[in-house]
């Protein structure tokens, strides 16, 4: 193998016969261009998809009441469900270790007032654990803290949007908004990756609410987080639990699907993961037919070179060429050739990809890139494919007698 | 040096098979200067491609320097051309992406001998063809007469026992067909043995022995009288 004059006939070889040599390092180099072109590209769309569903908080779970549609256990239907204090306190009794933030709520579309400023938002009571569920982010001041809950204080974060809305370009912190007539401290504004919406409430602590907009234990709906060590099917299956248990609690039909609705940010997370699979199983199917592709390319060109050079295996046999040599000569070149061609496709590919990347952002196809140990397999396996095929018509080269060899025309 | 006995050889054409060489009889000893004369069809391209295990024989006995050729693959058949045989082909068969010296050297290649020396033998034959200044030329940069003396050097080089050659002037005009008779006639005082095919009555007599071939049988085998015309 590595017999250095052996070497030197292969080079002399493949440096004389550009023809050939260009035929069949093209469709190795091509094939393997295609290939990371592709999976590049598919890639950079896989990208663009987790990127879009990684803007929302994950791991949310949302819990809401309402009417139920089915008769059970002697209650009619249309029955309103309400949940309550106790609701908060038996879920986090129940699962302490599946939950990682957890917040009742009481939720309004309020007239707010700043001086000669009005609009209506949307006001949420909430606790503070609520700040990470909507993953805002505190620009100025402070959220809201348990101090804040315990003292049921008048004060509000608000958001990015409603500070422009109703103070310009001067800061809200520490002013007086009168919301329907009574007056909330600004102690912090946010913003919120989820867009102009999200920066459009305001936010106060949960029991400053209670009691006033609602009777006493009474709550509007229940939003968390399930703890982010658990996989996509245990949070399924959490969630489901969950379910299961409130109706019980509530006496609704397990069957029900309106009396209490449990919306697990985790399907949303399968039917990505489900939508990933099946790209990936186009890229996949794309990617394989791209090789068989190139196998079939490099087998036909190394029959057509191998009959090419009939005459001068002939003219080397005759020489005392043994079979072996013959075969070894003719491997080597093959493996070289493709080897080295497929190391320049994989090359001119993943530099096509970086030098595409940001121009491809507006077809939805983000950081378009390949894994290494994907192309360079995908070379091994041409280069591997190259080998046999160059391997059989070799053989069959060599076998035959030198005389016919070299009457070949 | 080369004993045939009763040789057969038949080609399949399709369903049938025709019968090329209907037994031969030959016996040429080490350093005999051999000429096979014949029509075309007769056979005598396919007497030497087995004399020089190029192809095989359906029946008889062929022995090469006391060996017997019989069932013998392609390696082992590899390995006897390389140590006991040149060719020399009408076609000169050179490789054209090779450099006279580099084609010169080729059969070294395969005998297992050094780049260097390689290089030293094979430039050493062609100063003896008398083309030394040719040495890094293509074959389609020489003559017909230039490509078959690079041939004679190929065939020479590896000193081999029995050189063949298969109408080596047959595609040569007259003046360079005489050069390269020279050279195989010097090559056979150095001790060579020739065989040569060519069907130029003028050519043969130039040689030691004329053996007669008609459709697959020697039909006679005699030595050249070398001061009397035929
Ligand atoms: N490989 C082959 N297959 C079939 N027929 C062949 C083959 N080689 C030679 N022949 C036939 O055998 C006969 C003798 O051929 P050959 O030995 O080349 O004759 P010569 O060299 O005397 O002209 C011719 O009729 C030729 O057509
Ligand atoms: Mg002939």
């Amino acid at each position: 193998m590595f017999d250095l004059d052996r070497w030197r006939e292969i080079f002399q070889a493949i440096s004389k016969n550009k023809l050939r040599t260009a035929l069949s390092g093209f469709t190795i180099a091509f094939a393997i261009l295609l290939f990371t072109l592709l999976f590049g590209v598919g890639n950079g769309l896989k990208h663009t998809f987790e990127k879009q569903f990684a803007g929302d908080s994950q791991n949310s779970i949302y819990i809401n009441s309402g009417r139920t549609t089915k008769p059970y256990k002697g209650l009619q239907s249309g029955r309103g469900i309400q949940f309550r204090n106790d609701d908060s306190k038996f879920i986090n009794e129940k699962f302490p270790d599946k939950i990682q933030y957890f917040s009742p709520n009481i939720q309004r579309s309020m007239q707010v007032i700043y001086k000669g400023e009005q609009n209506r938002y949307t006001v949420r009571a909430v606790y503070p654990d609520y700040q990470p569920l909507e993953s805002a982010v505190v620009e100025e001041g402070r959220f809201l803290t348990y101090l804040d809950v315990e003292r049921r204080s008048k004060v509000v974060a608000i958001g990015r949007l409603v500070e422009k809305d109703l103070f310009g370009n001067l800061s809200a912190i520490g002013k007086n908004l009168n919301i329907e007539g009574i007056s909330y401290k600004v102690v912090g504004v946010f913003s919120d990756p989820g867009g102009d919406n999200d920066e459009r409430f305001i936010y106060t602590p949960f029991s400053t609410f209670q009691g006033m907009y609602k009777p006493n234990d009474e709550l509007d709906y229940i939003g968390m987080t399930f703890n982010p060590d658990l996989n996509v099917d245990q949070a399924i299956a959490f969630s489901n639990l969950l379910t299961k248990m409130l109706k019980e609690k509530h006496n609704v039909d397990p069957r029900d699907q309106g009396a209490i609705r449990v919306r697990n940010y985790a399907e949303g997370t399968k039917n990505v993961q489900s939508f990933m699979m099946v790209l990936n199983v186009i890229i996949l199917f794309i990617g394989i037919g791209t090789l068989i592709a190139g196998i079939i390319g490099i087998s036909n060109i190394m029959v057509y070179i191998v009959k090419e050079r009939t005459k001068e295996l002939g003219i080397r046999k005759a020489l005392g060429a043994t079979p072996k040599s013959i075969v070894g000569m003719i491997m080597m070149e093959s493996i070289f050739v493709t080897a080295l061609a497929g190391y320049s496709g994989l090359m001119i590919g993943v530099f096509t990809l970086k030098a595409l990347g940001k121009s491809l952002e507006k077809y939805f196809i983000l950081n378009p890139s390949v894994e290494t140990y994907v192309v360079v397999g995908a070379t091994i396996v041409l280069v591997i494919a190259g080998t046999i095929a160059g391997y059989i018509p070799a053989k069959r080269a060599a076998s035959i007698k030198p005389i016919v060899a070299l009457n070949d025309e | 040096m080369i004993k045939i006995e009763k040789l057969h050889k038949s080609y399949p054409i399709g369903k049938d098979s025709l019968h090329v060489l209907k037994g031969i009889d030959l016996h040429i000893k080490e350093g005999e200067f051999v000429a096979i004369m014949g029509s075309s069809g007769s056979g005598k391209s396919t007497l030497l491609n087995i004399v020089g295990l190029l192809d095989t024989h359906d029946e008889g006995i062929y022995k090469l320097n006391g060996q017997v050729i019989e069932n013998l693959d392609e390696t082992k058949a590899a390995t006897l051309r390389n140590k006991f045989l040149g060719f020399i082909f009408q076609s000169f068969n050179l490789i054209t992406y090779k450099t006279a010296v580099e084609n010169v050297a080729l059969p070294l290649y395969y005998q297992g001998m050094g780049r260097k020396d390689r290089q030293k033998v094979a430039m050493k034959y062609l100063e003896k063809v008398g083309l030394k200044e040719r040495a890094n030329h293509l074959p389609n940069e020489l003559s017909g007469g230039e490509k078959q003396r690079v041939a004679v050097a190929r065939a020479l080089a590896t000193q081999p026992k029995v050189v063949l050659a298969d109408e080596p002037t047959g595609a040569l005009d007259s003046k360079t067909s005489h050069s390269v008779m020279e050279l195989l006639k010097d090559i056979n005082r150095e001790g060579m043995t020739v065989f040569v095919i060519t069907h130029e009555e003028d050519i043969a007599e130039q040689t030691d022995r004329i053996v007669r071939l008609k459709d697959g049988v020697i039909i006679s085998d005699e030595k050249v009288n070398k001061t009397v015309t035929a």
